[in-house]
């Protein structure tokens, strides 16, 4: 009885249980790390109801609303990321002490280096962007909403069901200890019999569903929903990535889906895939996987070279350099993409030849990559340049991303890869991609962004700390480990026996807790400027004398976005129309406005995803199988249910977008030497602007 | 909104203007879909790959001893049958559901003439499964029959997941009649069903001719 109801879950699968068992400092981490979860939940519940927030939580959750959704995926992926640096720290502070062993056991480190990646990449960077891909896109290429916006919501549940799996994994039960890439036959059924690859498989293939249908709605939207006169190269250059970045995850994610259900039939039904014996072939998931995986390295990265875009020219005051350039740029980086996936895994047997054939196309990403950063450059030059905080990340960016760009050529040599793979150098190679790139670019994003969303600016002073701290918790923590690579260190080893690395790995060690004050800082940021927000308002709209036309609304934007969508003549619409004195003129005409109305669907879909995904994780059949059939269940009934709509009355636009344009004619405006004073209230004063 | 009707706006059969404002309100949903079908195929494509790079293995039948050609070319005569049904379900759509009020029959027999196809295809396809497992080769037995009942069970899921959807939309125009929403997800699943035609054709030539050959 008891097995048919709980399946394979016992009381022993509950991880605090298991620290009264077996008292020490390794299971105490992971009791505490288990007993966050119902502690971290039972505080938000209590917050919710002191604050009487259930309201305006369910108002957010069964929104349809593109900026609230992009809102929700960053605040996810802010919570993953916390649990994503706390478990590098641990990583990296064992390391510094882990000559001839650390603290933690190696079952435990190979969890935490293989959540740390599973998270990092899926559930930390991937949300974060599709967050800033959500907020921004639709307003900038002068939309009201994106094609689909219940399939949105969804895409975020699916996101979250993902989420979920692999936090209730730190309370019950145990994670995959196979890497992230969870290469068989280690995640195999016979080598690990347990519920942690099962875990892996479960959160990324749900959630890689979320992502694929993410790809098709935002091409959707991107193809189909530009305003009048917004022809593909008038497209703000962040446009430009979102849309590369969907068509990659429209192509690249149904591969990862395809592995996922394969190892799942050699886990669950006893299939011959990837198994050693029987004719399986565990080369077959590693390449699947990674024609998943080296297009997902540039899902990660497009975007944010399209936030460093937006940002080097508002900054500086100037049109973007070279916009062809960058736009043949992105496509030509979403093309070779796709053909370089092999360098993951040059030594497991391939041909000189093919690996040579491999190495050249990985080497020709550097050119469109290098044509970038010119372009970035020359758009600086001789520009009204501010130094603000996602100027400094974009300075970060310059030259710390190169660093990492250029140890992406060295390893791209099969001759030199032979040496480095699998060793600190490698692990070092992708944090400096991927922090410098993707993190900054969000983290400038967000700043950037931020008061168009919310109506006030974020406090300078606390944002540029913050940056430093990113910048030099990086360089401590990563650079060193270049060092280590190269004198012989193999990669997710929890302990060694030369004492040569000690040095290097305690100055890592040291970096990493300067990377946690970096979080720590991200968050005082969000709370101080929460408390100022009264002096940091910009409810003009447009706070960094902004080109696009995200700017051309009030701040906070308006659930409908646009008044009356706007008509584009040409790149940089907003910046023409404000040099031309047009910008804020007066509007004859409103209408209705028709906007979607909220759902429980998404929310619906979560709910049962979650208890799909975890029935099938404990061989609890029965969750499995109802979970499974109310998700049909529910989008059949949906196809049957009147769609809603709430229409906003033209009166009720006419006041808000009247009050605006006559309070911004009446405003004298800030230059931008006073950008990041209270002086600021979103509108731009002409400046000195020497080549505009 | 303010693109000429005449012209088509997204691939496949457009409905047209005389459907005035559903014609235009396809060009999103319908390319759409369509985005969404090619994501599909990479994903049937990755277990066409896997199939390829696998062979038989001695220990267990083959393809000789395994697949019925008869029963085969029964499920490509239904599958390729309903596929000319489901068009005609679609053009009926077109041509007497522009205006209100036409009369939902010969929309509502076509569609279930397809779905009957379908159901014949399905019986064929698990009764083939079914003496396959029975001759020694269930899909637990070796990785060229795994990737072999994967990749045909992938396109058996599809097919079954496209009938399901077909009943919905007959239950949908018969209690809403056919309006927009209806017209819309018809032709979506035309889309569909006509792509798991392609996939099958694949499957035919690359798995079983292939196999036989």
């Amino acid at each position: 009885m008891f097995e048919a109801l709980f399946g394979r879950l016992t009381w022993d699968s509950i991880i605090l249980v298991q620290e009264f068992e077996d008292p020490n400092l390794n299971t105490f981490i992971t009791a505490g790390a288990a007993a966050m979860i119902p502690l971290g939940g039972a505080l938000v519940v209590a917050l919710l109801f002191w604050m009487k927030w259930w309201k305006p939580l369910f108002e957010w959750l069964t929104s349809v609303d593109h900026k609230k959704i992009g809102t929700m995926y960053i605040i996810f992926a802010v919570i993953m990321l916390f649990r994503g640096v706390v478990e590098g720290i641990l990583m990296r502070v064992n390391q510094a002490v882990a000559l001839n062993g650390g603290f933690l056991s190696s079952d435990h480190f190979n969890q935490l280096f293989t959540t740390h990646g599973t998270n990092m990449i899926f559930f930390v960077a991937m949300p974060f962007l599709i967050g800033l891909i959500n907020i921004v896109v639709p307003l900038q290429i002068g939309a009201r909403d994106v094609a689909f916006p219940k399939l949105n919501q969804i895409s975020l549940g699916l996101t979250a069901v993902g989420g979920f799996l692999i936090m209730i994994s730190l309370l019950v039960g145990e994670f995959s200890t196979g890497g992230w890439t969870g290469y068989p036959s280690f995640t195999g059924r016979l080598i690990n019999p347990g519920v942690g690859p099962d875990y892996y498989i479960l959160s990324i293939g749900i959630s890689g569903i979320g992502s694929t249908l993410t790809g098709v709605n935002f091409a959707v939207t991107i193809y189909k929903m530009r305003t009048a006169g917004m022809s593909f190269m008038r497209m703000p250059l962040f446009t430009w990535t979102a849309l590369c970045t969907s068509i990659l995850l429209i192509f690249a994610m149904p591969p990862l889906t395809a592995c996922c259900l394969m190892l799942g039939l050699d886990r669950y039904l006893d299939f011959h895939f990837f198994t050693n014996d029987m004719g399986g072939n565990l080369m077959n998931f590693i390449n699947l996987f990674w024609m998943f995986g080296h297009p997902e390295v540039y899902i990660l990265i497009l975007p944010a070279f399209g936030v460093m875009s937006e940002i080097a020219a508002t900054f500086s005051g100037k049109r973007l350099y070279g916009y062809v350039g960058l736009v043949a740029a992105t496509m030509c980086i979403a093309v070779l993409s796709f053909m370089v996936w092999l360098h993951h895994f040059f030594t497991m047997g391939q041909s000189t030849t093919v690996n040579a054939a491999f190495g050249i196309a990985t080497l020709l990403i550097a050119i469109p990559t290098g044509v970038k950063i010119y372009d970035w450059l020359a758009t600086l030059w001789g520009g009204r340049v501010r130094f603000t905080t996602p100027m400094l990340y974009l300075c970060g960016f310059f030259v710390l991303f190169a660093i990492g760009g250029l140890s992406g050529v060295i390893l791209a040599n099969p001759t030199l890869d032979y040496q480095l793979h699998n060793s600190l150098f490698l692990v070092a190679h992708f944090h400096n991609v991927i922090i410098p790139g993707t993190l900054f670019g969000v983290l400038a994003g967000i700043y950037y962004w931020f008061p168009k969303i919310y109506g006030f600016r974020l406090l300078d002073g606390y944002s540029r700390i913050t940056a430093f701290f990113w910048a030099f918790g990086f360089i401590l923590t990563f650079l060193p480990l270049y060092q280590v690579g190269m004198m012989g260190m193999t990669r997710r080893t929890v302990a060694y026996e030369d004492p040569a690395l000690v040095p290097w790995m305690v100055v890592s060690g040291i970096g990493s807790l300067f990377l946690g004050l970096a979080f720590t800082f991200v968050l005082l940021t969000l709370w101080r400027s929460v408390v100022n927000r009264k002096k940091l308002m910009v409810p003009l709209g447009d706070p960094w004398d902004g080109r696009t036309l995200e700017w051309w609304t009030p701040a906070p934007t308006p659930e409908w976005n646009f008044a009356v969508l706007p008509k584009v003549d040409g790149r940089d619409a907003f910046t023409e129309a404000k040099a031309k004195g047009t910008a804020y003129r007066p509007i004859e005409k409103y209408e209705d406005i028709e906007m979607p109305a909220n759902t429980y669907y998404g929310l619906i879909i979560a709910a049962l995803g979650s208890g799909l995904g975890f029935g099938l994780v404990w061989y609890m059949w029965w969750l499995a199988v109802i979970c499974f059939l109310g998700c049909i269940v529910t989008v059949i009934t949906y196809a049957f249910l009147p769609e809603r709509k709430k229409t906003i009355p033209a009166a009720e636009v006419r006041e808000i977008d009247e009050a605006w344009r006559r309070a911004a004619r009446e405003s004298r405006g800030v230059t931008r030497d006073d950008e990041c004073n209270e002086a600021n209230q979103g509108l731009a004063r002409p400046d000195i602007i020497t080549n505009p | 909104m303010s693109a000429p009707t005449g012209r088509s706006l997204h691939p496949g059969l457009n409905l047209g203007e005389e459907h005035g404002d559903d014609h235009l309100e396809a060009e999103t949903s319908v390319f759409g879909f369509w985005v969404f079908m090619m994501s599909d195929l990479v994903t049937f494509g990755m277990f066409f790959a896997v199939f390829a790079t696998t062979v038989p293995l001695a220990c267990c039948p083959g393809p000789k001893e395994l697949f019925d050609f008869g029963s085969i070319a029964w499920q490509t005569t239904f599958l390729l049958l309903s596929s000319v049904t489901s068009g005609m379900a679609v053009l009926t759509m077109k041509q007497e559901h522009g205006g209100r009020g036409a009369c939902t029959k010969k929309l509502v027999f076509w569609l279930l003439l397809t779905v009957l196809l379908g159901c014949g295809f399905l019986y064929r396809e698990v009764s083939d499964f079914l003496s396959m497992a029975a001759a020694g080769g269930p899909p637990t037995r070796s990785g060229y029959l795994s990737a072999l009942w994967s990749l045909v069970g992938l396109h058996g899921l599809h097919v079954t997941a496209g009938i399901i959807w077909c009943l919905v939309i007959v239950a949908g125009v018969l209690v809403r009649g056919v309006d927009r929403r209806w017209k819309l997800a018809l032709l979506r699943w035309a889309v569909f069903w006509h792509f798991l035609d392609v996939i099958w054709i694949f499957i035919f030539s690359f798995v079983f001719l292939g196999g036989l050959l």
